[in-house]
């Protein structure tokens, strides 16, 4: 595996940048923000948030936990077989930001969301909108592995199950050999099927996880931080994997490496304090940010 | 004049000195508090270990002697009367004592007192007094050669740290095993009025004989039975009652702790868990009013418009009443144990577009099963060890019998009409109770180690 970016500093055409001092590197970091606007709080992306064919768009996003705002007014879109990874400091709303897709915040006490989302031009909040089939085309994977206390069979087979989606059980073991295949698991996995899925190691319960999630044969996935509780080596398998399911569906990755972003992922958006601040294709944002606060970020003076 | 409370006084001060003297001897043998660095403990270690060994040894020799001395001191009292009382029975010469005693303790009082009994009490005050002293002097010398020994020996490598905590690990031990010791103690006082019971009754006759009367002749010329002591009826009542308390407090108990944890508000959930607990609080005596005043009554009339034949005392009427006196123990352990469960699972489930009641069947119960299992084991044992209530709805009549429409008996409701009787301590009737007592301590012990099984078992698979 290798890194894509390598020396950042010298490429960055400072002229590019919005709102870049040079003189002023200790100067508080709001006063390189661009202006706000009065009505839309943080209205101000740089890059290129939308596209022209997009799986998901998602426009003027607000959620609120309680009187918290945790995310501000933020417009982007996720497109076709496309890993578009989430970066920014802890507590920027970045899990916030990807759990309003499948709904999960729907879980939450006193968690509001306001704004747009639709999946494929259908307003996923609308009224009529039943949570359950959507949750089933828009999966997700969280930072720790969390297997249910079961076979690992039943782990993949629990999904399919629920939904009916295997007629007889011929179907369901397609099903769950399938997923676990398409994970990366089978090999290791195919001969201990009934055996607790709890007694895997991190990185083989997170490959479970994603062929759980893979099952029920979703459109979009969403990682939150997939890799951040696994070793190097199950990290790299993981990220491999990744760049095959990407052939299928649409990735979100939440990561808190750079490197990671910049191996696995087209596009990348930063976020800071609610505020989706970039967006662009990865290299150009690794490269090249072009807000002070994504510049100040990569190169690790903050975070 | 020295007294107990006195010395344990002196021994506390005693104490409280050696942990100064320690304190300060190891900050000396340090060098001076700026080198306290250089000791192997902090210094208050050596003050404690100093403070431990003017106090543990002594406390033991004090308690040893408490427990010894009245005894000697009592004998030594017989010795002096004269030669016939010595000859007494055991019975009487504590009754002796005892008046020995009374008069030591209405000392002044104006009542004119046997002058032999007086010269007795006196003497026995006497020698109290000299063993008081002497203790005294006994726990001083340990206490203060304690603190002369383990200050001398003070110095800078000394491990005070590892010998505290050595000492309190020993001091946890013993008080781990009092639990222990009391549980064996029991047990075996039962054992022995059992087997006593035994040897009247044969234990084949106790375990399957199938009727239960225990009337006992008071006079041997008296008429009336030898009495029946068969077990049976009185364990199945037991079990048929428990068992309609169970299938009210399980199911119940169950679904409102996962309505409340999974389903209601934050509000609702606040107010109505700490309402279904005071359910807990209710005197049994309560529960018993209403399951005889309001529960059986009502069982009776609903039996009669059907046409059945309900007593008017009926295992229903216990069991319903019980059933619900038992949620809280269910309700609030399941309802814990649905918390505990992880996020993350819940997480899992939802994100794939399982429902609430699918996460709940397939997630969260079987997470939370061995926590579950121990809520409604707690529930069982406190139906089996229920009396109030048997006694006032269900009755007194042992009847082999399922029909939860008649009378029965419990276990606990047989021993206490076996023990407020008045037969003698060791007739048969009055050692039954102590047989039924065993019986259903091993029927206990065997359903707590299925119970345990059970948990390990699930937990093994789960975690
Ligand atoms: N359940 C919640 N209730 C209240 N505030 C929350 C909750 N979850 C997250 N937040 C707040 O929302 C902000 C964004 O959190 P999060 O999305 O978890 O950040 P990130 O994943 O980027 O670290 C944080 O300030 C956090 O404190
Ligand atoms: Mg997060």
């Amino acid at each position: 595996m290798q890194i894509t970016f390598v020396q950042p500093y010298p490429a960055i055409q400072q002229e590019d940048r919005v709102k870049y001092q040079p003189s002023n590197k200790g100067e508080h970091l709001t006063h390189s923000l661009p202006e706000p606007d009065e009505d839309k709080p943080g209205s101000g992306t740089v890059g290129k948030p939308f596209l022209d064919d997009p799986r998901i768009t998602c426009r003027h996003v607000n959620v609120y936990y309680g009187v918290k705002h945790a995310i501000l007014d933020v417009s982007l879109d996720i497109g076709r077989n496309e890993v578009i990874a989430m970066i920014g400091p802890s507590g920027c709303g970045k899990s916030t930001f990807i759990r309003c897709l499948n709904r999960m915040n729907d879980t939450i006490d006193g968690c509001r969301i306001e704004g747009e989302i639709k999946l494929d031009g259908t307003d996923i909040y609308a009224k009529n909108v039943d949570v359950v089939p959507l949750r089933a085309q828009i999966g997700m994977v969280f930072q720790k592995p969390n297997p249910f206390p079961k076979s690992i069979f039943d782990n993949v087979a629990y999904g399919p199950k629920i939904h009916g989606l295997a007629g007889n059980r011929a179907e369901l073991e397609e099903i769950v050999e399938t997923s676990l295949k398409k994970a990366g698991l089978w090999e290791e996995v195919k001969d201990r099927l009934n055996q607790s899925g709890t007694g895997l190691s991190g990185g083989q319960q997170q490959r479970l996880c994603i062929a759980r999630t893979i099952a029920v044969g979703p459109e979009v996935i969403l990682m939150d931080e997939p890799c951040s509780a696994l070793d190097p080596i199950a990290t790299a398998k993981i990220e491999e994997l990744m760049g095959e399911l990407r052939q299928q569906y649409s990735i979100v990755i939440v990561t808190h490496s750079m490197q990671q972003a910049a191996r696995v992922s087209q596009r990348t958006a930063y976020f800071h304090m609610g505020d989706l601040i970039e967006v662009g294709l990865t290299p150009q944002v690794f490269t090249m940010p072009r807000h002070q606060l994504t510049q100040d970020y990569i190169t690790g003076r903050f975070g | 004049m020295i007294t107990p409370g006195i010395i344990m006084i002196a021994l506390l001060l005693m104490a409280t000195t050696g942990y100064y003297l320690g304190v300060r001897r190891s900050v000396a043998a340090a060098g001076g508090r700026r080198l306290i660095r250089n000791l192997h403990s902090r210094p208050t270690y050596y003050g404690l270990l100093t403070a431990l060994w003017c106090g543990l040894p002594a406390v033991t020799v004090f308690s040893l002697w408490q427990f010894f001395d009245t005894q000697v001191v009592a004998h030594l009292v017989i010795s002096q009367l004269p030669a016939e009382i010595e000859n007494l029975e055991p019975s009487h010469i504590s009754l002796l004592l005892n008046d020995i005693r009374n008069v030591i303790a209405r000392q002044g009082s104006l009542e004119r007192i046997d002058p032999a009994l007086q010269a007795a009490a006196e003497h026995y005050l006497h020698l109290q007094r000299i063993s008081n002293t002497a203790l005294f002097v006994t726990i001083m010398a340990l206490s203060m050669s304690a603190l002369v020994v383990v200050r001398s020996r003070i110095n800078k490598g000394l491990r005070a740290r590892n010998h505290v905590e050595g000492i309190v690990k020993g001091l946890l031990a013993v008080c781990s095993t009092i639990a222990v010791f009391t549980t064996i103690g029991i047990v075996i006082s039962v054992l022995y009025e059992s087997l006593r019971f035994f040897q009247a009754v044969p234990v084949t006759e106790f375990l399957f004989g199938l009727k239960w009367s225990p009337q006992m002749a008071i006079r041997s010329d008296q008429v009336g039975s030898s009495g029946a002591f068969g077990a049976v009826p009185v364990f199945a009542g037991t079990l048929l009652i428990s068992g309609i308390a169970m299938c009210v407090s399980v199911p119940i108990g169950l679904m409102a702790a996962i309505y409340l944890s999974e389903y209601a508000g934050k509000t609702f959930r606040a107010i109505a868990k700490p309402l279904m607990e005071i359910l807990a609080g209710v005197p049994t005596v309560v529960y018993g009013f209403f399951a005889a005043l309001v529960v059986a009554p009502v069982i009776r009339s609903l039996g009669v418009t059907l046409g059945l034949d309900v007593a008017s005392e009926s295992a229903l009427a216990a069991g319903l009443v019980m059933g619900i006196m038992i949620i809280p123990f269910v309700s609030s352990l399941s309802d814990d144990m649905i918390n505990a469960v992880p996020q993350s699972l819940r997480d899992g489930a939802y994100s794939l577009g399982a429902t609430r009641s699918e996460t709940v069947k397939h997630v969260l119960l079987p997470a939370a099963l061995p926590g579950i299992v121990g809520g409604v084991l707690l529930a069982v044992s406190r139906a089996i060890g229920e009396t109030m209530i048997v006694v006032m709805a269900a009755g007194l009549t042992a009847n082999l019998t399922l029909n939860p429409f008649k009378t029965v008996t419990t276990v606990t409701v047989q021993i206490v009409t076996l023990l407020v009787g008045d037969q003698e301590f060791d007739s048969p009737k009055t050692l039954a109770a102590f047989a039924l007592g065993l019986l259903l301590f091993v029927v206990t012990l065997v359903l707590n180690v299925i119970a345990l099984y059970v948990v390990r078992r699930y937990r093994e698979q789960y975690e």
